[in-house]
């Protein structure tokens, strides 16, 4: 199946609401620090609210602590004050809400021992789904990346971009309400990179999810993102909330336009403010 | 931050690399090695041998060495050949302690490597115990496992278990415990239990240093099976082939003692090439170490 056809699925007809969506959020960080072990403050007083539909980027330089925002919303580790709620979420049994994330880490993370068809399948055989029964739904997965010619490769035959393809297929999978994502392209070259960022950026357009992306790069945060969140170090907290209005889809004629180009400058201005010394809130 | 140079710089980059994807370096898709350097590989080694055999016996002839000094290669043929009741017997005894000693060491030594990697406090109360057994040289402790125990055979087997039991602990217990920690977030990130996590994460992870480890404890076992016999001096019927030796070099029975060490170094071998074989087997799809390098 190809991605075109992809297109015409039902769940093509969910309209995303991009940057202008109102509503209660999917998630909502309150007051959130985090203190590790060893003394470090990664995070102090963070509140963010992600809406659904949105696609928001946590923009900062190294040690601002947004990786750790990342982890906390995804689950690994507790914060150490404030509270994370998810507002529509269902319960389970021991009242504790059922987040539907996918996480996708910078490195691939694959399983170098399984194929790429059972790295993809991973996230449903743990809900011990056979693999008879979901055969399509991977293979699926694997064709909105591209990757559908590859299902028996292993990881170490692929190259670094095809490795993070199927990382996505893998984290598509499920289909997550909400997908999360820790510098996914950082080990990237440039080119690899554009390319991913558009393939990522279509997929969101057709099937409207919710993505936190987290990066240090101004210009892939405003080419992909409705909302940057420009996140300030020592202590990690959150400095400036920037809407990107521009309309999608978009392509090469946004990232060569005028409009890019002011919202980087504006986006790198906020940045080179959160990492003034003593920066405070504009 | 120059916004305009690296805008110019996104207008020319993304230009859309072809959507067939490329399989880099597969290992399908290696050449092949010719027939004929494949033929040297095994050209090359056996020609060494004969060539070996030959200047040792025509030394033995040409300098009139006695047999009970050094006997000729076909007198060790002949002695292999005449005394095989006797060596066949008794190698047959040293590969059952062999054998039983190395699965017991395989199922005990993974065993308790999944057991350890439970929890920090097991670990703590048991893994000493392991590392004493294994440096305490087994030769030290055979008199007292033959007082322990009902028969001498049943003390060759605790020994060549002994020692052959830690490499697989270690090397199980260290694969199990380099599980990467992404792939264990992820895990956790997907509700997987402890078993599933177990089986589909930490054992395959595990099973390149779970080789490794076999690859050691093979050949252990069958050194332990002989050197612990040499310990605890059994005799008679029933012996293995380290009386043999013993017993021959008594009688200065020389070719029958070369033919013995000819029997235990075919074993090794054989030892040694069916564990790198399986452990190619299991390997070649996906571990660098069983993937041919090409640059």
């Amino acid at each position: 199946m190809t991605v075109r056809q992809m297109a015409a699925l039902p769940r093509a007809a969910i309209v995303h609401a991009g940057s202008g969506a109102a509503g209660r959020p999917l998630v909502s960080l309150r007051s959130i620090s985090k203190t590790f072990s060893n003394g470090t403050v990664a995070l102090q007083n963070l509140d963010l609210d992600v809406r659904a539909g949105e696609f928001v980027s946590l923009l900062g330089p190294s040690g601002c602590g947004k990786s750790t925002a990342l982890r906390l919303i995804a689950g690994l580790g507790e914060p150490s004050a404030g509270t994370i709620e998810w507002p529509g979420a269902a319960r389970d049994a021991a009242g504790r809400p059922v987040r539907e994330i996918a996480f996708v880490f910078q490195e691939p993370t694959l399983m170098p021992w399984a194929t790429v068809f059972n790295n993809v399948w991973l996230p449903l055989r743990l809900k011990r789904r056979p693999k008879s029964a979901v055969r399509d739904d991977v293979m699926q997965a694997l064709a909105m990346v591209g990757l559908e010619s590859v299902a028996d490769s292993y990881p170490r035959e692929l190259s670094g971009g095809m490795k993070m393809r199927v990382s996505i297929a893998r984290a598509l999978i499920t289909k997550p309400r909400l997908l999360l994502m820790d510098e996914p392209f950082a080990a990237l070259d440039e080119i690899t990179r554009f390319r991913l960022n558009d393939d990522l950026l279509r997929l969101w357009e057709q099937f409207g999810w919710t993505v936190v992306f987290v990066t240090h790069s101004v210009f892939e945060s405003v080419y992909l993102s409705s909302r940057i969140v420009v996140m300030a170090s020592r202590p990690g907290r959150v400095f400036c909330d920037l809407d990107v209005d521009a309309p999608h889809p978009r392509g090469e004629s946004f990232r060569t336009s005028v409009a890019y180009n002011d919202y980087c400058r504006k986006a790198s201005e906020t940045l080179h403010d959160a990492m003034m010394p003593a920066a405070s809130k504009p | 931050m120059n916004v305009a140079a690296d805008n110019s710089q996104a207008q020319v980059a993304p230009a859309a690399p072809p959507a067939a994807p490329v399989i880099e370096s597969a290992d399908v898709a290696a050449p092949r090695e010719s027939a004929g350097s494949r033929a040297l590989r095994i050209v090359v080694p056996t020609g060494m041998l004969v060539l070996l055999l030959v200047i040792w016996q025509l030394y033995v002839t040409v300098a009139h060495v006695p047999h009970y000094i050094l006997p000729s290669p076909t007198r060790i043929a002949q002695a292999l050949w005449s005394d095989w009741p006797v060596l066949g017997a008794s190698l047959l005894v040293t590969l059952k302690i062999t054998f039983t000693a190395l699965a017991l060491a395989l199922a005990g030594g993974v065993l308790l490597a999944i057991i350890l990697v439970q929890s920090k406090w097991i670990e703590l109360a048991f893994y000493p115990y392991a590392v004493i057994l294994q440096v305490t040289p087994i030769v030290a402790i055979a008199p007292l496992i033959l007082i322990y125990t009902p028969t001498t055979q049943v003390a060759l087997l605790i020994c060549a278990f002994l020692v052959a039991f830690f490499p697989v602990l270690s090397n199980t217990t260290q694969g199990l415990k380099s599980t990467d920690h992404n792939l264990l977030n992820l895990f956790e990130l997907y509700g997987a239990n402890r078993w599933q996590t177990l089986v589909l994460l930490k054992i395959p992870n595990a099973l390149p240093y779970f080789l490794a480890g076999l690859r050691i404890a093979g050949g252990l076992s069958l050194i332990a099976a002989v050197v612990a016999e040499f310990a605890a001096g059994s005799a008679g019927a029933g012996s293995g082939l380290a009386f043999r030796l013993l017993e021959s070099q008594y009688r200065l029975n020389i070719p029958r003692l070369f033919a013995a060490l000819v029997l235990l170094s075919v074993t090794g071998v054989l030892i040694f090439v069916v564990t790198s074989l399986l452990s190619w087997l299991l390997l070649r799809k996906w571990h660098e170490s069983a993937v041919r390098r090409e640059n």
